[in-house]
C-alpha cells in the first residue's frame, strides 16, 4: 500500500502539498512541531487513498516527505 | 514496500534556513538530485554568490567556494582553469547575477568559460529585505520602490536568459519555474542538460529558475504561487534560448 512518511519536525507548513494533492487527503495539523509551524500531515481517514504519486515530495521545499510503495 | 521517494544523497540532513514556502529549497533539492544521478558528487564544486543561496555549503555535501557579491562567474572561471576536470557551478540569485555581478556574468559567458550557472529569480532582492532587483517587475511594491517600479525612473525588468543566449559562448540558456510539479520536472531535466553541457566540453550555460519570495512579496506561499504564475511567466516567458548541439563552433 503507497504511503507518505512526513518528518514533522522539518515541516514548515507551507501548503504546497495540501495544495498540489491530486486525492486531497493532505491537511495542516492543529498542533504546531519542534520549531513553531503547524506542520502538514495525512488526514488519518483518507491515508488509504494514496497512490504514491510523489507530487507532495516534489513540491515539498523542505524535502519533508518520503514516499514508498 | 520500497521508498520511491527519499532525501537525495547530496542533500545534507540539515534544516534549511529558507521561509516557508520558499522554492529555492526545490532548487537545492533538484541539483542535489543531478549530481547524485550523475554520480559526479565527489568532483564537483559549488560557488554560491551572496544572498538567501550563501548557506548552499551547509545544505549539499559538496566543495563550496564563497564568493564575493556577484564574483561567483570569475571565481569559477578560476577554478575551472586551475582543475579542468571538475565539474563546477556558479550558483547566484538575481541580485547578485543581475545586478552586482552583470559584467562578471557577461564576461564569462561571452569567454565561453566551461561552467554552469544556476540563476534563482525571484524578482527582488530577498535577504537583504526586499529591495527592488533590475528584475523587479513593471508595478511591483519593493521597500525601495514602495509606489511600485517606475520605468521612467528605475527602467524596466532585465531579461537575463534571453541576454546571455545571444552570447557567442554560450552553449546552453534556458529558463524554468518551480511553482508547479510539472515545471519542477522541467527544471531538473534542463539542469541536468546544463551539467552534461559542462561534462561535454560545450562552453558556457546558464539555467534560470523563476521562483517565489513570499516574505518579500507580502504574501502567503500559496498566493506567491498565483502572482508568479500570473505575473512573472507573461514577462519571463519559459523556454530554451539556446542549446548547442555540435563541437562546431571551435
Amino acid at each position: 500500500m503507497a504511503h507518505i512518511v512526513i518528518d514533522t519536525n522539518r515541516c514548515k507548513g507551507c501548503y504546497f502539498c495540501v495544495k498540489y494533492c491530486p486525492k486531497q487527503i493532505i491537511t495542516i495539523s492543529k498542533q504546531y512541531n519542534a520549531i513553531g509551524y503547524f506542520p502538514a500531515e495525512l488526514s488519518p481517514d483518507k491515508k488509504d487513498l494514496c497512490t504514491g504519486c510523489k507530487t507532495c515530495a516534489l513540491m515539498c521545499p523542505d524535502t519533508a516527505i518520503e514516499v514508498y510503495k | 514496500m520500497q521508498a520511491v521517494f527519499t532525501r537525495p544523497k547530496t542533500l545534507k540532513d540539515t534544516p534549511t534556513h529558507f521561509c516557508p514556502g520558499c522554492t529555492h529549497g526545490i532548487a537545492h533539492r533538484i541539483v542535489a538530485e543531478v549530481i547524485d544521478e550523475l554520480g559526479i558528487r565527489e568532483k564537483t564544486i559549488g560557488i554560491p554568490g551572496v544572498g538567501c543561496c550563501v548557506f548552499l555549503y551547509k545544505y549539499l555535501d559538496i566543495d563550496v567556494l564563497e564568493a564575493p557579491h556577484g564574483r561567483a562567474p570569475a571565481c569559477a572561471t578560476g577554478m575551472k582553469r586551475v582543475l579542468p576536470d571538475r565539474i563546477i557551478f556558479a550558483y547566484q540569485g538575481d541580485g547578485d547575477m543581475a545586478a552586482i555581478g552583470t559584467s562578471e556574468v557577461i564576461h564569462a559567458a561571452n569567454r565561453g568559460e566551461n561552467i554552469t550557472v544556476i540563476y534563482i529569480n525571484n524578482s527582488v532582492y530577498g535577504m537583504t529585505g526586499g529591495q527592488m532587483a533590475p528584475t523587479t517587475l513593471l508595478g511591483q511594491q519593493t521597500t525601495t520602490t514602495p509606489y511600485g517600479r517606475n520605468f521612467r525612473s528605475e527602467g524596466y525588468p532585465i531579461r537575463m536568459a534571453e541576454m546571455l543566449a545571444t552570447l557567442e559562448g554560450v552553449a546552453y540558456s534556458a529558463r524554468v519555474a518551480l511553482h508547479k510539479p510539472k515545471y519542477v520536472m522541467q527544471a531538473k531535466k534542463a539542469v541536468e542538460k546544463a551539467f552534461m553541457m559542462q561534462i561535454n566540453e560545450m562552453g558556457f550555460s546558464v539555467v534560470e529558475m523563476l521562483s517565489t519570495c513570499n516574505t518579500n512579496w507580502r504574501v502567503s506561499p500559496t498566493e506567491a504561487i498565483d502572482k508568479l504564475e500570473n505575473e512573472m511567466i507573461p514577462y519571463f516567458p519559459l523556454g530554451v534560448f539556446k542549446e548547442r548541439t555540435g563541437k562546431d563552433f571551435l
